[in-house]
C-alpha cells in the first residue's frame, strides 16, 4: 500500500463527518418548530440572564496578571529542557542561561519597580 | 549525541549587543527620570543608537558568520543595519515632542521603539528561517503596543488591535510555510535549503507559497494590504513614520535573504507570483490613494504603492546584476523622503479633539509659512518620482533593473501608476500654492524642523550626485556562506 491509500480511512471519516455535520442542523431547520421571540432570543436561552453587554470596561491589573504569567511560563520552558541537557552543554550551556535568566530577572525587577504587582 | 559548541562569533552581532543591553540600562536610568520630564529619556535614548550605528559602521566589507551560520554578517545585513539606525534616529526625534502630548509622556515608547529595531537589525542578518521568525516577532510585538499608545484615543486602539490580529494570522502563514519547508528539505538553514529545494516538489512549493504570504502581509502588498490604511490612520503619527519605513524594509530584507539566497534556483516560479502581486500593489495603491481626503490616509496608500516598487526590484534581481542594489537604493530614498513627510503632517497635527488633518488644511500655506511649504512639495515630488530628488534615480534604476530582467510589462505598468501617482501628490502641492485658507499651525518644534531638513537635503543630494550612494548600495551584496 503507497502513502496515499493508507489514508483513505481517514478521507472517508472526514467526508462522513462533514456530512453529518451539514446533515443535522438542515434536519432540525427543516423538522423542528420554530417559534422565535421572547425568551428563545436571548443568548442564553435557560441560563443566566443576561447583564449589559461585551464591551464593558475590566480592570486593567487581571491582565497584567495574565502577562506575567505567561512571561514566567516561558522561562520555564526554557529552563526545563537546560536542566535535563545540563551536563551534556557544560560551561557553555551555563554561560548562555545565565545570560538569559539575567535579562529576564532584570525584567521582573523593573516590572515589580515599576509597580505592576501592586494590587490596590 | 555529542553537543558541540556553535561557533560564536559575537562580533557580529555586536550592534545588537550594544542596543540590547544599552537599552535595558536606559530602563532602568528612567526611575530617576522624573515623570513630567519624560522627554529627557527620549533624547537618552539617542545614546544607545549612536553606539550600534558607530559598531555597524565598523563592520562594513567584513563577512562572517555566527552562531553556526545561523546569524549572517555582509555587506547587505550592514547597509540595512545603518538604514534601521538611521530610521530610528530621526523617529525618535520626530516623537519626542509628539509623545509628551499624546503618549501621556510615558517612556515606554522608546524602549519600544529600540528593541523594535534590534528584531529588525536580527532580520537583515538572519540565515536561518527560525532566526527569520524570531526577528519578526520582535520586531512585531513592540510595535502592536506603539501603534496602541494613545490609550484614550479609540483609533489608537482599533488600530493596535487590527495590527495584532492581521499580524499573528500572518505570523501563522509565516511558520506553516518554514513547518513546510522543514518537512520538504530538512532543515531551516538558508544554505541547505538553497541545496535542497530544487527537488522537494509540490511540499516544497507549498512552503514557498505559505512564506511569501506571510513576508506580503507584513510589507503589505496587495491582495493583502487591507489592514495598511487602517493601522496607518488610527496609530500616533510617529509611530507610523516608524513603522512606514522600518517594518516594510525590514520585510522587504528578509524576503530578499530568503528568495535569493535559498530559492534562487526556483526563480521560474516565483517570480511569475510576484511580478503579478507588484503590478497589483503598484495599481490598487495608487488608485486607492486618488480618491483620499485625509493626509495619513493618502501617505499610507502610497507606502503600499511603494511597496510594489520596491517588489519589482526585487522580481527582477535573480535575472538582473542590479536587482539588489537598486531595491536598497530605492529603500535609502523611500527612507528620507517618507520620515521627512510623515514629520510635515505631525508639524501641522493639532491635539485637541479626535480631529484628523486633511487634504484641504493645507490650504493657503504657500503664503503662511513658504520654507516648509517648500520642503514639504520637494518630499511629495521625491515620492512622485520628479527628477532632481532621490525618488527620481530610486524609480530610475527600479525600472532599470526590471527591464534587463525582461520584465517589460511591469515596467510599463509601473510607469503608468506612477503618472497617476502625480495626480494626488501634486493635489498636496497645490492645495498648498493656489488656493488660500487660514492655516492653523502650532509652532513647529526645532526637532521635527531638524528632521524636515535633514530629509529634504537626503533628498536633493540622492537626487542630484546619486553615483556615490548607488556603488554603495550595489556593493552591499548578499553572501550565501561566512
Amino acid at each position: 500500500m503507497t502513502i496515499a491509500q493508507l489514508y483513505i480511512p481517514v478521507a472517508v471519516l472526514f467526508g462522513i463527518s462533514i456530512f453529518f455535520a451539514l446533515l443535522l442542523p438542515i434536519l432540525s431547520k427543516i423538522l423542528g418548530p420554530n417559534r422565535p421571540g421572547g425568551r428563545k432570543g436571548e443568548a442564553y436561552e435557560s441560563g443566566i440572564v443576561a447583564v449589559g453587554n461585551a464591551q464593558k470596561r475590566l480592570p486593567v491589573k487581571f491582565y497584567r496578571i495574565a502577562i506575567l504569567f505567561i512571561l514566567f511560563d516561558i522561562d520555564i520552558i526554557f529552563l526545563f529542557p537546560y536542566a535535563i541537557a545540563m551536563k551534556k552543554l557544560g560551561l557553555f550551556g551555563l554561560w548562555s542561561m545565565l545570560i538569559f535568566v539575567v535579562i529576564f530577572v532584570l525584567g521582573d525587577i523593573w516590572v515589580w519597580k515599576r509597580g505592576v504587582l501592586e494590587w490596590e | 549525541m555529542q553537543f558541540v559548541e556553535p561557533t560564536l562569533n559575537l562580533s557580529v552581532i555586536l550592534p545588537i549587543i550594544i542596543l540590547t543591553f544599552s537599552t535595558l540600562l536606559l530602563m532602568f536610568v528612567d526611575f530617576w527620570v522624573p515623570d513630567e520630564r519624560k522627554d529627557i529619556t527620549g533624547w537618552l535614548s539617542l545614546f544607545p543608537l549612536g553606539g550600534a550605528l558607530t559598531a555597524t559602521f565598523f563592520q562594513w566589507d567584513t563577512i562572517k558568520g555566527a552562531f553556526n551560520s545561523s546569524v549572517l554578517q555582509d555587506n547587505f545585513s550592514t547597509y540595512l543595519s545603518i538604514l534601521y539606525l538611521i530610521t530610528g534616529m530621526l523617529s525618535v526625534l520626530i516623537s519626542i515632542g509628539y509623545i509628551r502630548k499624546r503618549g501621556h509622556g510615558r517612556s515606554e515608547y522608546y524602549f519600544l521603539m529600540l528593541f523594535s529595531l534590534v528584531g529588525m537589525m536580527l532580520m537583515g542578518m538572519a540565515n536561518d528561517l527560525l532566526i527569520v521568525f524570531l526577528a519578526l516577532e520582535l520586531l512585531s510585538i513592540p510595535l502592536y503596543i506603539m501603534s496602541g499608545f494613545d490609550r484614550t484615543d479609540l483609533n489608537s486602539e482599533e488600530s493596535a488591535l487590527k495590527y495584532f490580529l492581521l499580524g499573528a494570522f500572518s505570523s501563522g502563514f509565516l511558520v506553516f510555510g518554514i513547518a513546510l519547508i522543514y518537512g520538504a528539505v530538512g532543515s531551516t538553514a538558508l544554505p541547505d535549503i538553497a541545496e535542497g529545494i530544487a527537488t522537494s516538489g509540490t511540499v516544497g512549493l507549498a512552503g514557498i507559497a505559505m512564506l511569501l504570504v506571510g513576508f506580503m502581509f507584513k510589507v503589505g502588498t496587495v491582495p493583502f494590504h487591507m489592514w495598511t490604511p487602517d493601522v496607518y490612520q488610527g496609530a500616533p503619527t510617529s509611530v507610523t513614520a516608524f513603522m512606514s519605513v522600518g517594518a516594510k524594509v525590514a520585510g522587504f530584507a528578509a524576503l530578499m535573504r530568503v528568495l535569493i539566497s535559498s530559492m534562487g534556483s526556483m526563480d521560474e516560479k516565483w517570480i511569475p507570483a510576484l511580478a503579478v502581486i507588484a503590478a497589483a500593489t503598484m495599481i490598487v495603491g495608487n488608485i486607492a490613494a486618488l480618491t483620499q481626503t485625509n493626509i495619513k490616509r493618502l501617505l499610507a496608500y502610497s507606502s503600499i504603492a511603494h511597496a510594489g516598487y520596491i517588489l519589482m526590484a526585487v522580481t527582477a534581481s535573480t535575472k538582473s546584476d542590479d536587482g539588489v542594489g537598486a531595491a536598497l537604493f530605492y529603500m535609502m530614498t523611500y527612507m528620507f523622503t517618507n520620515l521627512g513627510a510623515f514629520a510635515a503632517v505631525m508639524a501641522m497635527e493639532r491635539f485637541s479633539g479626535n480631529k484628523q488633518l486633511d487634504l484641504d488644511d493645507y490650504k493657503g500655506m504657500g503664503k503662511h509659512n513658504f520654507a516648509f511649504a517648500i520642503v514639504m512639495m520637494l518630499l511629495m515630488f521625491s515620492l512622485t518620482g520628479i527628477p532632481l530628488t532621490g525618488g527620481f534615480v530610486g524609480k530610475f534604476y527600479v525600472f532599470k533593473t526590471a527591464l534587463e530582467a525582461d520584465l517589460v510589462w511591469l515596467v510599463i505598468i509601473a510607469a503608468l501608476t506612477s503618472v497617476v501617482s502625480a495626480f494626488y501628490y501634486m493635489r498636496v502641492v497645490f492645495n498648498m500654492f493656489m488656493f488660500d485658507g487660514e492655516i492653523d499651525m502650532p509652532t513647529v518644534p526645532n526637532a521635527l524642523k531638524l528632521v524636515m531638513a535633514v530629509a529634504a537635503i537626503a533628498t536633493l543630494v540622492l537626487g542630484v550626485l546619486p553615483a556615490d550612494w548607488y556603488t554603495i548600495a550595489q556593493n552591499a551584496l548578499m553572501t550565501t556562506g561566512g
